[in-house]
């Protein structure tokens, strides 16, 4: 855990990638293969299940110190992270202990699984005595499951490919699965990792997906639009659907599904396996998971997924009311062969003899949109809604399939809607986490419910709200918000309402649950409406006619 | 009777006539110590520390001041005034005032750590105690200050082999001559900015040592790679940081706990000193001046309250204009 620390401290104090890499590949070249293991998986973000919930964290704190309950809310909403506020909290010590990463993890961590809750709690010592404050900090995270240090996968990636002497694409694609939380991080698959031959991995990983090519978002403007045509008229043009990008891999008879944060979900869609068990071994297609009921023209909507995904035990009945399909619109693995460095136009070809061979109402061909400008482009986009995919995906015919979010192998765009708007006012601000720790950076936003005639508008919170603005106005709104509390309930200020908001989001839904009577879908703020008076703002009316 | 109340131009002292650290300005005003929110212009009488009396000048020009050692009183209209070390910048004190048996002292801002480069904090028994609450939150505990300042000398030691320059923010006075008194020269030349040039001068006139220092222009490009760079946060972004390579970025400060505060600097490192009490010392000042009431100012002043309430003690709030610069 010392190494670990001084790594951790090392990556903390550095903005400069370089640095982290460096730092990263640095400590790998010293741990052992089992320590690396857990290392790799944790920076790389993989995560463990909370195995303690935060109030037994909380009396154990409360225990140890003796402040009161207030007092620690107090420090808490001050510090924005549990984990490092009761580090901050628990009585000083020096480090006295030796142990690794890796036993730490798995010899004391892990086996809470096993005990009821309570036995959890009094672990509590045995996991934290014997660390200084910030290895503490560490250990806390684990256990909080909130563990985070500024590191992208991509940069872990590098570090290995500089500690390993291998390319980065070919650590990027031996890294896909790896943070798979269905099998625990160990010396073997470390060594597989970062083995010299690709056999090595591919024995110990046969379900191995490969990393997902991502699209460049592509401005709102008309301008970007044009350039692409102006540029070239061989594009292939399809939906963007709004469901899960996941890939199928069978392989030896076997079908592995992978959704695009590299979770097996192959349990969660049994229709889904049971339909790619006819597909020849050695195939792996990319796509969308869609519910989707039989006869219709258009999916069911994102919420009908998110219905399926909560869903621990599917019953019969449950998989008939939402049926799932999966829309292929790529083929990475054919006959064996990894082909993501044919051209689209081939790849296409393919797929479109293989979905033809194999036919199934539960495997659809994502159809190519016809389109031939970027006139008729903007005229498809603007159906989206309607057909409830959330733009278009523009696609170079003659690109490969690249790894991650890159333009080297080929270029695909996202040409995505714009968001749904609404003028909203700040009523209700809390404070954020990390970065925005201490500042009111959380807030609720609502519009005017002018529902009863001759009553008093009111205002009706519709959605939370917090990111999208910059530091400057967030440092502004928060001292604006410190003047304009009218009373706190607990962390939660209540303020005079005097900012309004564009607020934007992707959709809007019925619900009962929520006093306005409709979810917003990903809200986000927009812009800071200083222009605006709070009268001026938009009304239920108006928020209800986009349902 | 209350030795102390809250008028709108500041603390005030109804029997002596006297406001002390008032923040809108008045006849007859008593200091605690020179930084701004504390030490206003436009007075048309001060009452000082003597070691303050340079750095006083230094910010504000000529002044109409009277000066008194630390221990020495002075009666004005019956009331027995006199200054204690608060250890927080050179010349800072804590004010007593004894009327008719009852004494109340002012703190101003206070450490109890120590420091090179000012007086070590003194308790002094009263009645009623005003404090600060800046760091009033137990998250607050600062680290041993010898410590900090080897890592800091080990991070500039570091960046010095690495031909990369060290940038440390602190604020200009008192933190600043704190850092120069602790710093260990032999790694390298130490650059001011210059807003800090003054005071350090003003600190040594006051008896304090610091080790030599240089302006940016002195220094040729090769010993700005192995250079300690002294500068005020409100230099950050400022025409004045180009004038260096390679840069490693540090701030100082007790804020510099929090790790979100850390990040929010956008700096590489973040040292935790300062010149308030923390929690731990915010109690135990507290506790050593055997006051039956305590008065909270600036800062964490409402947890700080009901703590004090809940353990026994009768504390309230005075509204102030305090705290409004860095820490």
């Amino acid at each position: 855990m010392k190494a670990f620390a001084a790594l951790y401290q090392a990556l903390d104090r550095t903005t400069s990638s370089r640095k982290k890499i460096a730092a990263i590949a640095a400590y790998l070249d010293t741990v052992a293969p089992e320590e690396a293991a857990w290392a790799v998986y944790f920076l790389a973000g993989g995560k463990i299940k909370r195995l303690l919930p935060t109030a037994y964290l909380r009396a154990y704190v409360l225990r140890q110190t003796d402040l009161p309950h207030w007092l620690f809310e107090e420090c808490y909403e001050t510090v924005g992270d549990l984990a490092e506020t009761i580090a901050l909290l628990l009585p000083q010590s020096r480090t006295v202990r030796d142990t690794p990463l890796n036993e730490w993890v798995t010899e004391g961590l892990l086996p809470l699984q096993s005990l009821g809750e309570e036995e959890r709690a009094s672990e509590l010592d045995r996991l934290l005595d014997g660390w200084d404050s910030d290895t503490r900090f560490i250990c806390l995270k684990f256990i909080t499951g909130g563990f985070r240090v500024g590191v992208s996968r991509l940069t872990v990636t590098r570090a290995l490919a500089q500690h390993t002497g291998l390319a980065v694409t070919q650590m990027a694609q031996r890294m896909v699965g790896y943070l798979n939380n269905r099998q625990n991080p160990s010396a073997t698959r470390y060594q597989a990792l970062v083995a010299d031959r690709d056999e090595d991995l591919k024995a110990i990983e046969p379900g191995q997906p490969y990393p997902f090519f991502l699209a460049q978002p592509l401005g709102q403007e008309t301008d970007a639009l044009n350039a692409l045509w102006a540029e070239s008229n061989r594009w292939q043009v399809e939906w963007k659907w709004d469901g899960i990008r996941a890939q199928i891999v069978c392989r030896h008879g076997e079908v592995w599904l992978w959704s695009r944060g590299e979770d097996l979900i192959t349990e969660q869609f049994p229709e889904l396996s049971e339909m790619a068990q006819v597909l020849p071994a050695g195939t792996v297609l990319d796509g969308e998971i869609l519910v989707w009921h039989e006869g219709q023209f258009i999916s069911a909507s994102f919420a009908s997924l998110q219905k399926r995904l909560g869903r621990k035990r599917l019953t019969e009945a449950f998989k008939r009311d939402y049926p799932v399909v999966f829309m292929a619109y790529d083929l990475l693995e054919h006959e064996g062969l990894d082909c993501r460095e044919e051209p689209l136009q081939i790849r296409r070809e393919r797929l479109v003899n293989l979905s033809g061979a194999h036919p199934d109402s539960r495997l659809k061909l994502s159809p190519v949109v016809a389109v031939d400008d970027a006139e008729q482009a903007s005229c498809e986009q603007a159906t989206a809604r309607e057909a409830r995919v959330e733009g278009l995906m523009i696609k170079a015919l003659d690109s490969q399939y690249g790894v991650g979010r890159t333009r080297q192998a080929g270029l695909w765009f996202k040409y995505k809607l714009d968001p749904l708007t609404v003028d909203a006012v700040l009523i209700y601000a809390q404070r954020g986490h990390g970065r925005r720790a201490s500042l009111y950076t959380d807030y609720t936003l609502a519009v005017w419910d002018d529902a009863t005639p001759g009553a008093p508008r009111t205002l009706v919170p519709i959605a939370k709200a917090y990111s999208g603005l910059m530091d400057k106005e967030i440092k502004q709104i928060d001292a604006i918000l410190r003047k304009s509390t009218i009373e706190s309930f607990g962390p939660v200020k209540r303020v005079e309402p005097t900012l309004v908001f564009e607020l934007g989001f992707e959709g809007i839904l019925p619900s009962p649950r929520h006093k306005s009577g409709v979810a917003l879908r990903f809200p986000r703020l927009l812009r800071w409406r200083i222009d605006k008076p709070v009268q001026e703002a938009d009304s239920l009316v108006t928020l209800k006619a986009l349902l | 009777m209350d030795l102390v109340i809250r008028r709108p131009e500041g603390l005030y002292c109804p029997p002596g006539d006297f406001y002390i650290d008032p923040w809108r300005p008045v006849s007859r005003a008593v200091i605690t110590h020179a930084h701004a929110d504390h030490a206003r212009a436009g007075h048309d009488h001060y009452l000082v520390s003597a070691d303050s009396e340079h750095v006083l000048r230094a910010r504000f020009g000529q002044l109409p001041m009277e000066t008194l050692h630390y221990g020495e009183s002075i009666d004005h209209h019956g009331v027995q005034v006199s200054l204690h070390p608060a250890g927080h910048v050179l010349g800072s004190a804590q004010v007593r005032l004894a009327y008719k048996g009852h004494v109340w002292v002012v703190s101003g801002d206070y450490k109890l750590a120590p420091d090179p480069t000012c007086a070590l904090f003194e308790p002094v028994r009263c009645d009623t105690f005003i404090t600060e609450s800046t760091f009033g939150l137990p998250v607050y505990r600062w680290p041993d200050e010898a410590t900090v300042m080897q890592s800091i000398n080990e991070w500039w030691a570091k960046n010095a082999s690495q031909g990369v320059s060290s940038l440390l923010y602190a604020y200009a006075f008192g933190k600043g001559q704190r850092l120069l008194a602790g710093l260990d020269p032999s790694i390298g030349p130490i650059i001011t900015h210059g807003s800090l040039d003054a005071l350090n001068l003003a600190y040594q006139a006051s008896g304090v040592a610091l080790p030599k220092t240089a302006r940016v222009t002195d220094v040729n490009d090769a010993d700005k790679k192995r250079a300690l760079i002294l500068a005020p946060p409100s230099a950050a972004s400022s025409p004045w940081m180009k004038r260096f390579g390679e840069t490693s970025h540090a701030m100082v400060s007790g804020w510099m706990q929090i790790r979100g505060a850390r990040r929010r600097r956008g700096v590489d490192r973040g040292f935790v000193l300062s010149d308030h009490a923390d929690w731990p010392a915010l109690l135990s000042a507290i506790d050593a001046t055997g006051a039956s009431r305590v008065i909270v100012t600036h800062g964490n002043a409402v947890s700080l309250i009901r703590w004090l309430n809940e353990t026994g003690r009768q504390a309230q709030a005075f509204e102030t204009e305090y705290g409004e610069i860095e820490s």
